[in-house]
């Protein structure tokens, strides 16, 4: 148990050796995977843009499948392990539970992503990500996300350890940290959805090595989703908590309330289990009872989190704003606020294009009835590239710009360049994601290689608008390509030749963090509230929004083929 | 003091909760009540609504019903793999099958008449999905789905195999007529 604690001069945040290490080489590993995700999203974006065609249709579904794996799970649950041991080791300055469980989880992860990866190269697992039975992957495809998922469950196993040793150590007193709580969330819906993962792809490596006859299609999509729905559940817990914290960071802004923030994360707890409903709206083997309740009853409930989220995060840095007196007419406290700050803009671009793009489009494709305009349309990776890219990515790579400075000790290089980052990213992402949307509004198709269906005994013609957003999928995604790897090579660059900082005390103690001055009371906090109205005035927008885009969806559908 | 330190206020669950939070979160709870509610209404009112009607089934049972179908309506046959145009009658049942790489038969219906159309798949996943209309519906293996369609404007339609079913995947291009 013989480790150190050191404290960032620029930052006072107290990093553990272990946790500290850890966390450097899961961030670094993330980054690894979302450059060869990167360098895939070029040669699916070159194909899928009608003008270039790039690859052939093997290579392109081969490619397409790389981009799926290693982009959603591997870029992303690597960035988020570095997360868990921030939120507890970090916030709560003790020391990491089990350093050597934690290691295993990583070697783990390191060599099932290396593993299913071989087997997406090797050309005879290019099933893409959900991989629904019947088609079948070679079984180490299978093999390697179980063993990414058992690494995954180590670490989150080792999260919840360490929250039990900062408790026990009195490294805090009172309640968790609200960042802590929302990682806390994101572990235990991480806890679940590595359960339903594990029910689903050990069945199914057992029968890609033929020791099982048969898996039922519906069965494997329903209990595929229970993973794969779920975990962006945990992506949005995780990126909820990093907006939290870079409010808290860059202005020192304080939850407007820890009952309703709390209460937020709690529902994503409770009422996202089954939301995998959703990905099953147009399929045969599910009542429409089935369907209704558990997208609604279930779902609602999460988006009505996320819309609360949506109101808090931009409340709380009002407030603080306001608080240090920019308090001119509705919006001065957003004008003001540090634009050219990576941290802040690139944090700000991700909860705008989450809450007004992936949010709208993800509650409107999850309506029962409206799902029939979109599913497997190009509109479904147009929605989580605004949900997972330009929320959960965008949040991911701004947090790195305060990350590489406090926790790698290196000065960001080309400051210039930072700032621009996230709008070339977050704009030119969000624009790519609304193309998408308006291709698959026309009805294109995702996972699809020739608009022209080249060798079909028909012929069907694409109205000129569904090549025009193509055409312009191609230009943003590259712009969006440029966007991302010149974060890479910021972040990378800044790792081998930004100037070194200084790293600060070290002890082989940890400091506490200091007790509460003041005092416990339920009233404390009416003196010093201070209205919102900048923030009340974008949810309503959004609000208008939601409902306007919401009833014409069902005004197209009711213009269709009639159905029953 | 802030979202990274535990909560300054000790008792903050006790903490009031301020009048504009509390009103959006009863915008949002409305909202969602209202959304859960439309998807009610248009089971009751509205006319696009996807059948619930299905049957676990088997390739072989599928084939031979679908066969059978063919046998027994087809007016003739299109291309030169002399693909059969099969017309539903009216009121009745139609049967299409979704196989590697193909939409098969060709459908003729007629605007304004009811059609139960019973959608499997022989092999893989596929991915109905009608154009211009755009209409999305899975198929899947082991599935016997019939959907009630009823055609409102004449015209050439193609089937889209939406659902990502290997290499002659974005070939698998079918055709519906409606006279
Ligand atoms: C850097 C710029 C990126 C571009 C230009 C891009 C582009 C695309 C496009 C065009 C597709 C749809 C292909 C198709 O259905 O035919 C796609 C699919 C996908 N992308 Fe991205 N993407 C990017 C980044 C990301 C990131 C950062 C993530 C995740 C964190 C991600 C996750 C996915 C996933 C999960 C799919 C679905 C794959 C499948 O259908 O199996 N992408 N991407
Ligand atoms: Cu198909
Ligand atoms: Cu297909």
């Amino acid at each position: 148990m013989a480790t150190t604690y050191r404290t960032c001069p620029v930052s006072g945040l107290q990093f553990e050796d272990q946790a500290e290490k850890l966390m450097r080489w899961n961030a670094v590993a993330g980054v690894l995977w979302l450059l060869v995700g990167g360098i895939t999203a070029l040669l699916v974006i070159l194909t899928r843009w009608p003008a270039i065609k790039l690859l052939p249709a093997d290579q392109f579904y081969l490619i397409l499948t790389a981009h799926g794996v290693d982009m959603l799970i591997l870029w992303i649950l690597f960035f988020e392990m570095a997360v868990l041991y921030f939120a507890s080791s970090t916030l709560l300055r003790c020391r990491l539970a089990t350093p050597k469980i934690a290691w295993l989880g990583f070697w783990l992860m390191v060599v099932g992503g290396i593993t299913t990866n071989i087997a997406i190269f090797q050309g005879e697992s290019s099933v893409m990500f959900t991989s629904y039975v019947p088609m079948q992957a070679a079984p180490h495809f299978y093999l390697g996300i179980i063993l990414v998922a058992v690494g995954a469950l180590l670490g989150t196993a080792v999260f919840f350890g360490t929250l039990v040793v900062a408790k026990k150590d009195k490294t805090y007193q009172g309640s968790l940290p609200l960042v802590t709580f929302g990682a806390l969330t994101a572990a235990i819906i991480a806890t679940f959805t590595i359960l339903a993962g594990a029910g689903i792809l050990i069945p199914t490596f057992l029968w890609s090595i033929g020791l099982i006859k048969e898996i039922d299609a519906q069965l494997y999509r329903m209990v595929w989703w229970g993973l794969g729905h779920s975990s962006q559940q945990i992506n949005v817990a995780a990126h909820v908590s990093i907006w939290y914290l870079t409010a808290a960071v860059i202005f020192g802004a304080k939850p407007l309330s820890e009952k309703v923030s709390r209460g937020a994360f709690l529902l994503y707890i409770l009422f996202l289990q089954l939301a995998s409903a959703h990905h099953l709206l147009s399929d045969p083997g599910m009542s429409s009872e089935w369907k209704v309740l558990n997208t609604s009853y279930f779902m609602y409930f999460a988006v009505m989190a996320s819309m609360i989220h949506g109101f808090t995060v931009p409340g709380a840095i009002e407030a603080a704003q306001r608080r240090k007196g920019y308090t001119n007419g509705l919006f001065e406290w957003l004008r003001k606020a540090p634009w050219g700050n990576p941290v802040f803009s690139g944090m700000f671009i991700s909860l705008v294009s989450f809450g007004f793009l992936g949010g709208i489009s993800g509650v409107v494709l999850g309506t029962e009835q409206i799902n029939m305009l979109m599913h497997n349309t190009f509109y479904v990776p147009g929605h989580f590239h605004t949900t997972v890219v330009t929320g959960t990515t965008l949040a991911f790579m701004s947090i790195t710009y305060l990350l590489v400075p406090v926790l790698f000790r290196r000065e960001m290089i080309l400051p210039k360049l930072c700032q621009i980052q996230p709008y070339l990213f977050g704009i030119s992402m969000s624009v790519l994601g609304l193309v998408m949307m308006g291709a698959g509004t026309l009805g294109v198709s995702r996972r699809h290689w020739d608009m022209a269906f080249s060798g079909a005994p028909f012929q069907y013609e694409w109205p000129g608008a569904a090549y025009l957003m193509m055409g312009l999928t191609g230009i943003f995604g590259v712009i969006a390509v440029i966007g991302g790897g010149l974060w890479i090579l910021l972040v990378v660059g800044s790792l081998l030749f930004g100037k070194k900082l200084d790293g600060g005390k070290v002890s082989n103690q940890p400091t506490p963090i200091p007790a509460n001055t003041q005092a416990a009371s339920a009233v404390a906090h009416g003196s010093d509230h201070v209205g919102v109205p900048g923030t009340v005035v974008l949810a309503l927008l959004l609000f208008v929004c939601f409902v306007l885009y919401y009833f014409v969806n069902w005004k197209y559908l009711s213009e269709v083929w009639l159905l029953s | 003091m802030s979202a990274i330190l535990p909560p300054s206020d000790r008792l903050w669950w006790k903490q009031p909760i301020d009048k504009v939070e509390w009103a959006w979160i009863a915008i949002a709870f409305v909202w969602g009540m209202i959304m859960f509610a439309m998807m009610i209404y248009w089971h009751v009112y509205g006319k696009q609504n996807l059948s619930n009607e299905a049957y676990k089934t088997t390739p072989e049972l599928f084939g031979a019903k679908a066969e059978k179908f063919i046998a027994e309506n087809t007016i003739r046959t299109e291309t030169d793999q002399n693909i059969p145009v099969v017309k539903v009658p009216a009121g009745g049942d139609g049967y299409l099958i979704a196989r590697l790489w193909a939409w098969y038969p060709i459908l003729e219906l007629e605007k304004g008449q009811t059609y139960k159309i019973h959608l499997s798949s022989m092999d893989y996943a596929h991915g109905f999905s009608l154009q211009p209309v755009n209409i999305n519906i899975e198929v899947l293996p082991g599935y016997e789905h019939v959907v009630k369609m009823t055609p409102t404007k004449e015209g050439t339609y193609a089937i889209v195999c939406n659902e990502y079913c290997g290499i002659g995947h974005s070939s698998m291009l079918g055709r519906i007529y409606v006279k």
